[in-house]
């Protein structure tokens, strides 16, 4: 039951009831035009406020911190790295997977749970996407830096070259040129074509001619005519069911650069799935991260409610016990399989020079997460902000493990090493935050932070047959 | 600078997506072609009330796509495997299943870019200019308000008739919209 607070004609914020009788409300409080001015208002409000400059400032800094980094490794070479026989991957792939990790939470919030016709995904998957596409320019970035030459990058994509030669397309690296950067391309007309409607919102409210300029050319003259409402509808759907095998297929790919090597701890058939539950798991944690905050600043409460975060915990519960059954798994097949180097590979990976490593993961991602099992843990935004960095942390060092431990001690004793990373590559790492950080802001500055139209389209007051009880005789004379 | 007075249809306004509903219905059953309705979001049934047909970007979607597939494909074969063949780990020259990844990559990509071009080819945008935009009340239409429009280029056009007909629907305001 909706419970009614104290204060008089406000409804309370709690909506985490699990009452069948009655149908939790996605927004509270709100009606088209009260909810279009609250969103509205973030990107109309004059000049910046104080959080906000302190934040783009030290992000900013932070992004300069990144681009020194990449100037200094291109200017000097991949030498300022730790990468060395035998760990030629290093920081570089890790955050790599990491950070194209991140963005799959927005995709699977946007896509997935469009056709599951998850309706609550409406208040967050704006901002979820928004998160994917700037985590993938996060990840593209290392790749790019990694190959050493970057000047040489186009020889990555089969672009006619001076030597006449194609790339292979037996590799699975080739493969992640192609997959990253289609998911990276439908992922951006997705997030595109679903602002369209609010930009023009931002237009038709503008109170000065740049504002109405700018959102006027964005929202490419879009008037919510039915017409193309059915067209545009059409393309959202099958937009989705495109993205829906599009976001399972790159972690795929990702894994696949590991899976058809013949590493010990790589060479295994359970990496897709459990890659890609990986991923979903730490995309959830970083919108949990970023959402808690996001929703605190701007008073969404109503909005992006309470029931929306644990539904995103319930998610990070079920994707974090995957991931722990698929380290379990894979650490029981390493035994039975019989073969000599895979159980070395785990024996190593848990007890051997990186343990530290393991057991970061392994608490932070297998143990961690269960605390949601409680109510009050999911419904805690501090509790949950602080799980969600348990998590962050955890899945870093799951491709710090996979990566490091199998590369630094294969098959042959005498080519075993220890990879150590330098400061180089700690600020590089750090540097990506503050990038991610960077176009995150601007986005919260720039852009409506909640898809206004689809949230409008599952409201009551969306609906016309809500109008037939409530005014019907004025709505059916 | 003369300003053309030529009448393009006429607009009336509702503050409920109800009434625009039966508006739609009466203005459809009253054999009107040349209209359209505008609301902040997509309002379900409309398309029915309105007598719409299905979309048939789902064509442009699938031919795209299946494009994207025999790129990918002959791309492929052909680079690897006749224009500059090399032998790598004494694998085939040519086998399908390695040449899957980025068959269905670009199967994605080419649907998805087509969908979404198909789509603005569908609703003939970008267009920056349109007769509506020329009402100050259609600025609500993004938020909370419900219009109709009907051309006056439609056979059954006459000013009078077709305003008294949306005044009977029970909108706000009727207004006559020059182009």
């Amino acid at each position: 039951m909706a419970v009614m607070s104290a204060e008089p004609g406000r409804q309370s914020l709690d909506n985490t009831h699990d009452d069948p009788r009655e149908r939790a409300p996605l927004v509270i409080g709100h009606d088209l035009a009260s909810l279009t001015d609250k969103i509205c208002a973030i990107v109309e409000r004059p000049g910046f406020t104080t959080w906000w400059k302190i934040c783009f400032g030290i992000s900013a800094g932070v992004t300069g911190i990144l681009g020194a980094m990449v100037l200094y490794l291109i200017t000097t070479g991949v030498g300022v790295w730790g990468v060395n026989a035998p760990a030629g991957w290093g920081f570089a792939i890790i955050n790599f997977v990491f950070w194209v990790g991140i963005g799959h939470a927005g995709t699977l919030i946007s896509a997935i749970l469009f056709l599951f016709r998850q309706k609550w995904r409406t208040g967050i998957n704006r901002f979820a996407e928004a998160m994917t596409i700037f985590a993938v320019i996060c990840a593209g970035l290392f790749p790019g830096i990694h190959i050493g030459r970057v000047w040489l990058a186009y020889w990555l994509f089969p672009i006619p070259n001076q030597m006449e030669m194609w790339p292979n397309f037996r590799s699975p690296l080739l493969w992640d040129v192609f997959a990253v950067s289609t998911y990276f391309t439908v992922s951006l007309v997705f997030w595109y074509m679903g602002m369209i409607p609010d930009l023009a919102t931002v237009r038709d409210r503008a109170t000065t001619k740049l504002r109405q300029w700018i959102y006027g050319a964005l929202a490419l003259g879009w008037r919510g005519s039915t017409r193309a409402w059915v067209h545009y509808e059409r393309a959202y759907l099958l937009l989705a069911a495109l993205a829906t095998p599009l976001v399972l297929s790159v972690h795929s790919v990702v894994s696949f650069d590991f899976a058809v090597s013949i590493v010990p701890g790589w060479h295994t058939t359970i990496f897709p799935p459990y890659f890609v539950a990986g991923a979903i798991f730490s995309g959830f944690a970083m919108v949990v991260t970023l959402a808690v905050p996001v929703r605190a600043i701007f008073n969404l409460e109503d909005v992006i409610t309470i029931r929306h975060l644990e539904n995103m915990n319930k998610i990070l519960l079920a994707t974090g016990s995957m991931v722990g059954y698929a380290y379990s798994v894979e650490f029981f097949i390493a035994w039975y399989s019989g073969n000599f180097y895979e159980s070395f590979a785990f024996t190593n990976r848990a007890f051997g020079p990186y343990w530290w490593a393991y057991f970061a993961m392994f608490t932070c991602n297998a143990f961690v997460p269960h605390v949601f099992w409680m109510k009050s843990w999911r419904t805690s935004p501090v509790r949950m902000w602080i799980i969600s960095i348990f998590v962050n942390i955890g899945m870093w060092f799951e491709r710090f493990v996979i990566v490091i431990t199998s590369l630094s001690r294969d098959y042959l004793a005498s080519s075993w090493g220890h990879y150590t990373p330098t400061w180089v590559d700690w600020m590089t790492f750090v540097g990506s935050f503050g990038l991610f950080m960077t176009l995150f802001l601007l986005f919260l500055r720039f852009i409506p932070a909640v898809a206004i139209a689809e949230v409008k389209s599952v409201m009551p007051e969306g609906d016309p047959h809500h109008y037939e009880h409530a005014h019907g005789h004025e709505g059916g004379a | 600078m003369a300003e053309q007075t030529k009448l393009w249809g006429v607009l009336a306004e509702f503050d409920n997506p109800l009434k625009l509903m039966k508006a739609s219905e009466a203005v459809r059953d009253a054999g009107y072609t040349k209209w359209d309705t505008y609301t902040p979001y997509p309002v379900h049934g409309l398309e029915k009330a309105m007598g719409l047909k299905d979309s048939w970007l789902p064509f442009i979607t699938l031919g795209a796509g299946i494009t994207g597939t025999a790129v990918a494909i002959l791309m492929q074969w052909w680079m690897n495997a006749v224009d500059y063949p090399i032998n790598i780990s004494g694998k085939p020259m040519w086998s399908l299943p390695a040449n899957i990844p980025v068959a269905f990559e670009l199967t994605v990509l080419f649907a998805a870019l087509s969908t979404f071009g198909g789509m603005m080819f569908l609703n003939d945008l970008p267009k920056f200019y349109h007769p509506t935009f020329r009402s100050k009340a259609f600025k609500r239409v993004t938020t909370d308000r419900f219009f109709l429009a009907i051309e006056a280029a439609d056979p059954r056009f006459d000013q009078a008739r077709t305003e008294e007909l949306l005044r009977s629907m029970h909108c706000t305001d009727v207004q006559s919209l020059e182009d």
